[in-house]
């Protein structure tokens, strides 16, 4: 291919030579991140709501205390007293295979092990570490979140009758919600610019695709430049979704 | 008549402050039990222990024949059985009127939302709020909401109906409109206790009135006998500072 000289300096013809790769790695990314993130949420949601678990009797309240309030606390404290780049390297090749192994897997053995292995075993891993990861900050949110809104609304919900779980369905979640959604957008995007960590384990997202060509070509400045330009729309993109979803929100909001 | 509520020796305690401290106390169908005392003396607590809303430390709370405080208890159905004022109004915000209203009789009840939207259409308009059926809380003055509220109480159609100072975070000019809707109330023969500063409503529309002072009830009887002549020191002196 005939070189491309942007501003005399900026090698287009590369970006264009390996646009397939780009666009590979740009759909990995965004896929990764979609699918960290609704798991994220959903884990979080419910470390958070274990480490709110409070019950009055015996012997509910001691499960409580033992059972869901201490074991969360315990893994948010891990995950978000750790390295994201550790746990990636933890989770793929100690936590994995010890799951997912050709001989002896816990989970999946032998050929079927071995496929999944080479075809995702990056994606996989991946997905596994960003989920556990983001759960235990999105657990945070969730929990300041639910303990913001003021405690009439519950009782009034529970002196109609309502259930716990109803006053926290019909009640609780959706006016913390509101309340949440930007502090959820930071850990959208926060965990959109950390799936970059993932290329660490070979899977072809967006970092994969600028190191493979700055290695082919000696040049950093086109590939690494791309991929930035590439993830600053994406998070614009995630910020202008995060401010319309609270602008609808906001219904009945006073504060 | 058989007490619809029945409380025996309740105590309350808050880590090393006791609040309630031996309460007794019956209530019979369609009678109207005013709760009157100065700050801190336990009214609101044993209002909220009525419903369980507080755990009582000891004695038995028993409400429509069902031990409240018993942990075998149904408590979310015995809770659709008292409906239940709260100072602040506690509306929901991000609910509508309407939608404030219908939530627990569709989903507690299992009314269908037809049936659960006419049924807030005549509360409200008992009220005297069907025009504000698509507002949201915060588009009403505070004594508009307090009527919502006690219309999303009566949706549930309680047999009891409890009201912790209901017109305490009022303007003065508000007091008189939910005042009304709870005489209303009262002359249709619901059972109601009402803890309150309202000593005019007490003495007009109570069929009895308990004077709570720390935590013990000090003195109760016909308003006109307690406010009349009341026989303890100390309720002369409350009454003294509040008339």
């Amino acid at each position: 291919m005939e070189q491309v000289l942007w501003f005399g300096w900026f090698r287009a013809d590369i970006i264009a030579e390996y646009s397939t790769l780009f666009w590979r790695g740009l759909l990995t990314t965004i896929g990764l991140t979609v699918v960290c993130i609704v798991q994220g949420a959903l884990l979080g949601l419910l470390l958070g709501m274990a480490r709110l678990a409070q019950a009055r009797h015996s012997p509910a309240r001691e499960l409580c205390t033992y059972g869901l309030r201490w074991p969360a606390t315990v893994y948010v404290s891990f995950f978000r007293g750790t390295p994201l780049f550790v746990q990636i390297l933890l989770i793929h090749f100690a936590v994995m295979p010890l799951f997912i192994h050709q001989t002896d897997g816990l989970l999946i053995s032998g050929e079927a092990a071995r496929e999944i292995k080479q075809n995702y075993g990056a994606f996989l891993s991946g997905v596994v570490a960003l989920t556990l990861n983001s759960g235990a900050y999105i657990s945070e949110v969730f929990r300041a979140g639910i303990q913001s809104i003021d405690r009439g609304q519950v009782e009034a919900s529970r002196s109609l009758g309502m259930s716990y779980w109803r006053t926290m369905y019909h009640i609780v979640l959706p006016q913390a919600f509101r309340r949440m959604l930007p502090p959820l957008g930071n850990n959208a995007i926060a965990l959109l610019k950390d799936s970059s960590l993932v290329s660490a384990i070979g899977l072809a997202e967006l970092a994969y695709a600028a190191r493979t060509v700055a290695g082919a070509y000696g040049r950093y400045w086109e590939p690494y430049l791309a991929i930035s330009l590439m993830y600053w729309v994406l998070t614009l993109g995630l910020a202008y979704v995060v401010r319309h979803l609270e602008a609808r929100y906001g219904r009945g909001d006073t504060r | 008549m058989a007490a619809v509520i029945r409380v025996r020796a309740l105590t309350k305690r808050f880590g090393a402050l006791e609040v309630l401290r031996g309460i007794d106390c019956d209530v019979d169908a369609s009678e109207v039990v005013c709760v009157i005392g100065p700050s801190g003396s336990g009214k609101s607590t044993f209002l909220r222990c009525l419903n369980g809303l507080e755990h009582a430390t000891g004695g038995d709370v028993v409400v429509n024949g069902v031990a409240v405080h018993d942990p075998a208890t149904d408590i979310d159905a015995l809770r659709s059985e008292i409906g239940m004022v709260f100072q602040r109004f506690n509306l929901f915000p991000h609910k509508t009127v309407l939608e404030n209203i219908v939530l627990a009789p569709t989903k507690v009840r299992g009314l269908t939302p037809p049936a659960a939207a006419e049924r807030a259409r005549a509360l409200l308009a008992k009220v005297g709020l069907l025009d504000k059926i698509d507002a949201y809380p915060n588009q009403l003055s505070g004594g508009q909401q307090q009527r919502v509220a006690i219309a999303r109480a009566l949706a549930m159609q309680p047999s009891i109906m409890l009201f912790d100072e209901p017109t305490s975070a009022l303007d003065p000019e508000m007091v008189g409109e939910v005042l009304a809707v709870m005489q209303a109330l009262a002359d249709e023969g619901m059972t109601m206790v009402v803890v309150t500063h309202e000593m005019e409503f007490a003495r007009h529309v109570g069929d009895r009135v308990l004077f709570l002072d720390e935590g013990l009830v000090v003195e109760q009887g016909p308003p006109d006998a307690l406010f009349g002549s009341p026989r303890e020191e100390r309720t002369q002196r409350f009454l003294s500072k509040v008339l």
